[in-house]
């Protein structure tokens, strides 16, 4: 594989940059693989490339029925922190912190990881009581946490509303600094293209349309390019969870729902980190391009529509412009959408199944971008050992069963109102 | 905008409703012995269907009922809507 460098860079300008190597190859599915990936997002690119690189099993295959980049890696508003209360959220999110911080330098490919910090804004004394409790189980498993009053965060941003009549009132924040943001299309085409050198197979333009099961053992995949043997198979669908479990006979703990964002035209540089609305669904930031980012509900009806409606764009933005006045001035440039596999206590499942070689990577909610890295990890090896590790050992799918729900915001099972 | 028939009031805009889930999902018999397994199935496990979807939609901005419809969960036609106590 040819080294992505300034030297690269300016051996390949001699020749108008028309000799670059291909990133990744484009090859047709071979009979039998160790272990078949279905689904070329985030998710199924990062397993592959650390089943490759921390396993040595490199005889594997991503089988994606679009492109690589075309799901929710490439839909999302690219927010990555470790801000969570929960003993199990806060271990696996801080180990994938530390992924997130070397993965250029690891991928040889700029992902433009920006630690700009996130604020979670208060609004009522009972949010800082419970932002104060959120910051200290943050600090006691080790996550950078500030709790800033009003004057604190007004120097932080001073472009929101602070005047004394307005309905939902800054009483302060919750801030994580080393959060940030990374470039999502980067972050799947710098897995690809290391698994590709590794060995593994990428193949795109392949759909899973059934499984090969016998004696409740796998046995092998159905696609649209033909039959594959293989006796391991990563799920890594996002929202078509439920659509392959189906096929499984599974029904699962999930919901498959639109989420919707959108981006303003883009404007100079007035936002330097994440906002998040405290009192309604509402998040910004700014990308380097100039555009504001923006997102907040979900569409509230199961949807396998990769578009979602207008109201709910109203909804979030009349939050937006409550908060950042100045919004109400800009254009819009683009919305869209993509579909959630929701779960029903908020927490994603990473787990082997009751099926003999079939594990599970699902219930990314709306934040399965900055879990890219230790979910990869982790399913990398589940699916390696055919073992939980001790980091996914809590993202069980006997949870639901026997009580023990990461539910970080006790939202209940209304998938839809989260 | 979605415009959604309330079976009571007619045709009106989506942001008159709030959404209910899976309108197929029946609680367990009161007063008899549940298994984990039909618990959790009616608690927490949800086909999710790709295509014809029976919901529980209320009308909560207009007459407050609660009613079924029957929705493509990937082109948001809706076939049908009728009251709880009707076949849908
Ligand atoms: C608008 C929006 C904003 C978001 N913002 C954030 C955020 O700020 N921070 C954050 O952490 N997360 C965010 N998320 C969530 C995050 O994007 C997802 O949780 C995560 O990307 C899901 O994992 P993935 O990348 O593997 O999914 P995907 O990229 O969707 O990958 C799944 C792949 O499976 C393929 N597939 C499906 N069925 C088949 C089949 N039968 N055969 C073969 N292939 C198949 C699909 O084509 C798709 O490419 C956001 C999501 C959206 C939509
Ligand atoms: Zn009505």
């Amino acid at each position: 594989m040819q080294k992505y460098s300034i030297f690269s860079l300016i051996k390949n300008a001699f020749s108008n940059h028309q000799n670059w190597d291909l990133a990744w190859k484009d090859p047709t599915p071979k009979k039998e693989y160790d272990v078949v990936i279905i689904g070329g997002g985030g998710h199924g690119l990062a397993t592959a490339y650390y089943l490759a690189k921390e396993h040595k099993i490199t005889n594997v295959a991503i089988i994606e029925k679009g492109w690589i980049g075309g799901g929710n890696i490439g839909r999302n508003t690219t927010i990555i922190r470790s801000n969570f209360m929960f003993d199990e959220n806060a271990a696996f999110n801080e180990f994938g912190m530390n992924l997130w911080r070397n993965m250029s330098q690891e991928l040889n490919f700029n992902v433009m990881f920006s630690p700009r910090g996130i604020i979670n804004l208060a609004h009522s004394d009972a949010q800082m009581n419970t932002y104060a409790r959120r910051g200290n189980s943050m600090r006691l498993n080790g996550i950078d946490a500030v709790l800033l009053n009003r004057e604190e965060v007004k120097k932080m941003i001073p472009m929101a509303d602070f005047s004394d009549d307005v309905r939902y009132p800054i009483f302060g924040g919750l801030v994580q600094p080393s959060a940030g943001t990374a470039r999502h299309d980067a972050v799947a085409w710098g897995y690809a293209r290391q698994a590709d050198s590794m060995g593994v197979d990428i193949i795109q333009n392949c759909e899973v349309t059934g499984f090969d099961v016998s004696a409740g053992k796998i046995n092998g995949v159905r696609t649209s390019r033909g039959d594959i043997k293989t006796k391991k198979i990563g799920l890594c669908v996002a929202g078509s969870t439920n659509i392959l479990a189906e096929k499984l006979n599974m029904t699962l703990p999930i919901e498959a729902h639109v989420l919707q964002a959108c981006v303003s035209e883009p404007v100079k540089p007035i936002l330097d980190g994440v906002v998040t609305f405290g009192a309604g669904h509402f998040y910004i930031s700014q990308s380097d391009k100039g555009e504001m980012v923006m997102g907040g509900d979900l569409d509230g009806y199961n949807s396998y529509a990769q578009k979602g409606n207008l109201p709910t764009i109203q909804h979030v933005l009349t939050g937006g412009v409550a908060l950042f006045p100045f919004l109400s001035r800009l254009k819009m440039l683009r919305t869209w959408g993509g579909i959630m596999d929701m779960s029903m206590d908020g927490s994603p499942i990473i787990d082997k199944t009751h099926i003999d070689g079939l594990y599970l990577n699902c219930g990314w909610c709306y934040g399965g971008f900055k879990s890219v890295p230790s979910s990869g990890w982790t399913f990398a090896h589940t699916i390696a050992q055919n073992r939980v590790h001790e980091l996914n050992s809590g993202y069980s799918l006997s949870r639901f069963s026997n009580g023990y729900l990461i539910d970080e915001k006790g939202l209940g099972t209304k998938t839809w109102i989260s | 905008m979605l415009n959604i028939k309330c079976p009571y009031c007619g045709d009106r805009a989506q942001k008159e409703f709030a959404y209910g889930g899976d309108g197929t999902v029946k609680r367990p018999e009161l007063n008899k012995e549940v298994s984990n397994k039909e618990w959790d199935d009616f608690v927490y496990m949800r086909k999710s269907l790709r295509g014809k979807h029976i919901e529980l939609w209320h009308h909560i901005s207009g007459c407050r009922q609660w009613f079924r419809a029957q929705r493509d969960t990937a082109t948001h036609e809706i076939f049908k809507t009728a009251k709880i106590s009707e076949e849908i």
